[in-house]
């Protein structure tokens, strides 16, 4: 790879900052996206440097989604702001049941923010795309003054092609469905809320953020029948079955004793009073899929890493008032609704 | 988990449910109140309405904090933090609550003004040491489970000369408040509903003990069973009700043994009282103002005492006319009743106090026992 232009001086990673002239299209500009963008993500598509990248698509339907991610802090255990922005969108396009290809990634940086952060969290982002088999191929850099960002916001855009014989939709459930979960949930949600400031709270949880995109590989492989696949990250498990039942017309019953939840987790959440239904998740899926096929798709995500604590958690119903119920460990019923806003802990 | 799974045994309760059931004199109906939130939450969230006969009636009790802190101290808290430009320190439930014109600490925040969310009252103390140059108000509100706490931080401020440092005190009393409800002239006025034994606070009485709940037993004539906010604790309390209310008994029975005792935490009582007094009447939503049912600064920590140290007024802020808030605390309505539940009032936007927080009644029956709804529906279809 040739650099654009020989500079004075190579970028400070260790003690440099960003600056506004990173960000203004000039020579700091283009030095920044030299020796750290290019270096890092490192691919024929962006090696071109045109404004945008060409590229074919193998057959199939192309698939598109994006995210920003604006997570603090930028560095947390078992992830950090890079590598989850990379996970985040692969795993959106992963849900339709499509392998990801591409990404952009587009950078609003605050002034001042240290090169040294930035070039873990860009090296982060490159590890966790090679890890997903997707390439960056196009991005973007913005600078905003001091105090006018949060350090780093990340927004990405991922392309990807589905199978012409998949129809994954959250419009496609029906009544009789069964509801696979692939792992514990609560992760990503907790091991976050013990970091943020005002909270000491020690944890030894990680954060689940990882790339589901082979573990959907395996699932639409096996079962082509599956009828909907999402990943429930804000607003928890609650939020999508919600989802789902709106848009399939249908209710849906879920067993409390049949999903799983860390001991960890569960102690904090008890301790914050959160509820783990609604905690974000970043390396989890829910699949729906017909009653017949079920432990053959619930046997296919055990032998997966990804999915080895799997469990069948409920069941689709006819409901035309769309609820959402679970059968709580204690025998009883219960209501579970959307939640108004952000889950905020009881005072006692 | 440890401490946690064991009293939530699905076997253990279909045991005790079974006991209960054959127990409950079926010509007979029961109404109990479970004083706190935190049991209406616990209630709502195991489906334990699911498990209790038909003639045992839970009612829902005032026992809320958040939904009981009337909209005048709420606004008093906003203006703290835009008029009077300090740092307001609030426990997290509190945040989203709103006040009048609908403005709530999240709105007033989002406006500029500087409101943080702190886990404990020490944390407020140490945002006001890191930012000696300016003035951190701590918004203490609860029942007594909150109060040693509060009253820890003044003592320890002092300790430590803070000079930026105050609380708005919003604590109340629980023994105050039961008083009301089994005085109400609401209650007996419209006679609808005869309250047949209490579920006693679980953390509040870990602070007071069961021996304050004594005198209710004696002049009112109500069993009263203090429980733990585990689902299993509370069907044996309701199981330990039922069968007072059978043998003709009006006593204090203790099932929360593992953490209450008779005379409770004496030095946690001890520094609430060395450092609040009683107020002479204190206003609750849906309660209205209930004499001798709150606390404040005692005039030795005034300079802690952020309603002295800033020039703020009491203002009334008018309820929803149509809100059965009043009549639902007391225990005569259901949140059924009330025209607004559900349709103009709901948890994203709420009109009355127990629709405010997640262990409000009306909060509670929205958020977790709709399908109930749609059972009573097809039944009566």
């Amino acid at each position: 790879m040739t650099k654009r232009t020989e500079y004075s001086h190579a970028l400070d990673l260790q003690n440099g900052r960003v600056e506004m002239a990173h960000g203004s299209g000039g020579k700091a500009m283009a030095q920044l996206i030299d020796e750290l963008f290019l270096q890092a993500f490192s691919n024929p598509w962006l090696e071109q440097m045109n404004d945008q990248a060409c590229f074919t698509l193998p057959p199939g339907r192309a698939v598109m989604a994006t995210d920003s991610h604006v997570i603090s802090p930028l560095f947390f255990p078992g992830g950090d702001i890079g590598s989850l922005s990379v996970h985040g969108t692969v795993n959106d396009v992963a849900m339709s049941g499509a392998v990801p290809k591409y990404l952009s990634a587009g950078f609003i940086l605050e002034e001042g923010f240290p090169l040294a952060d930035l070039q873990r969290i860009v090296q982060s982002m490159a590890r966790a795309a090679e890890d997903a088999g997707v390439a960056i191929v196009t991005g973007d850099t913005k600078v905003v003054e001091r105090g006018k960002g949060d350090g780093c916001f990340i927004n990405t855009t991922g392309i990807g092609v589905v199978a012409e014989q998949l129809h994954l939709s959250g419009n496609r459930v029906q009544p009789g469905d069964k509801i696979l979960l692939s792992g514990t949930l609560g992760d990503h949600g907790v091991a976050i809320m013990s970091l943020r400031e005002g909270l000491t709270f020690e944890t030894t949880i990680a954060s689940d953020s990882q790339s589901l995109h082979d573990l959907v590989a395996a699932m639409v492989t096996g079962v082509p029948e599956i009828n909907c696949m999402r990943d429930p990250t804000r607003g928890g498990l609650a939020a999508t079955l919600n989802e789902i039942a709106q848009s399939s017309n249908v209710g849906v019953t879920i067993y409390e004793a049949n999903i799983p939840v860390k001991p960890q987790v569960s102690a904090a959440c008890e301790f914050l009073g959160l509820d783990p239904l609604y905690v974000a998740n970043e390396g989890k899926l829910v699949a729906f899929c017909p009653a017949d096929k079920a432990e053959q798709l619930l046997a296919i995500m055990q032998q997966h890493p990804k999915g080895n604590e799997a469990a069948i958690i409920g069941e689709v119903t006819a409901d035309p008032l769309k609820f959402v119920q679970m059968e709580t460990v204690f025998g009883g019923r219960r209501m579970v609704d959307w939640i108004s806003a952000e889950q905020l802990p009881r005072i006692c | 988990m440890k401490y946690v799974d064991e009293y939530r045994d699905g076997k253990l309760a279909r045991e005790i449910a079974e006991r209960i059931r054959s127990e409950a004199l079926p010509s007979r109906q029961y109404n109990l109140m479970e004083f706190c939130g935190g049991h209406t939450h616990a209630i709502f969230r195991y489906g334990i309405p699911d498990l209790l006969p038909d003639n045992v009636n839970m009612v829902h009790g005032p026992g809320c904090p958040v939904c009981v802190l009337p909209i005048s101290r709420l606004d008093t808290a906003i203006e703290l933090a835009v008029t009077h430009n300090v740092i307001l320190c609030s426990y997290g439930d509190m945040m989203r609550v709103p006040g009048s014109r609908k403005r709530s600490l999240l709105k007033a925040r989002a406006e500029g003004a500087d409101v943080r969310m702190v886990y404990s009252s020490m944390d407020a103390l140490k945002l006001a040491q890191d930012n000696p140059d300016r003035e951190v108000v701590f918004f203490a509100i609860g029942f007594e489970t909150t109060t040693p706490p509060t009253a820890l931080v003044i003592h320890q401020a002092k300790k430590l000369g803070v000079k930026n440092f105050s609380v708005f005190c919003n604590h109340v009393l629980t023994p105050a408040a039961i008083s009301s409800i089994l005085d109400s002239p609401e209650a007996g006025a419209l006679g609808l509903l005869k309250l047949d034994g209490f579920v006693g606070p679980a953390h509040v009485s870990t602070v007071i003990g069961s021996q304050p709940y004594e005198r209710f037993a004696v002049e009112y004539s109500k069993p009263i069973v203090i429980a733990g906010f585990e689902p299993l604790d509370l069907l044996q309390a309701i199981l330990m009700l039922i069968r007072q209310v059978n043998e003709g008994r009006a006593e204090v029975e203790n099932e929360f043994s593992r953490a209450v005792t008779r005379q409770g935490n004496e030095r946690a009582k001890q520094i609430v009282d060395e450092t609040f007094e009683e107020r002479d009447s204190f206003e609750w939503r849906g309660l209205g103002f209930v004499p001798r049912s709150a606390l404040q600064i005692r005039a030795e920590f005034a300079e802690f005492d952020a309603e002295k140290r800033f020039p703020v007024e009491y203002r009334s802020s008018a309820e929803n006319s149509a809100c059965l808030c009043g009549p639902i605390l007391h225990g005569v309505k259901s949140p059924r009743d009330c025209t607004l539940f559900g349709g103009a009032c709901t948890p994203e936007n709420p009109l009355g106090p127990c629709m405010v927080s997640s262990e409000g009644a009306c909060a509670a029956y929205y958020s977790y026992g709709r399908h109930q709804e749609s059972l009573i529906a097809k039944e009566s279809a």
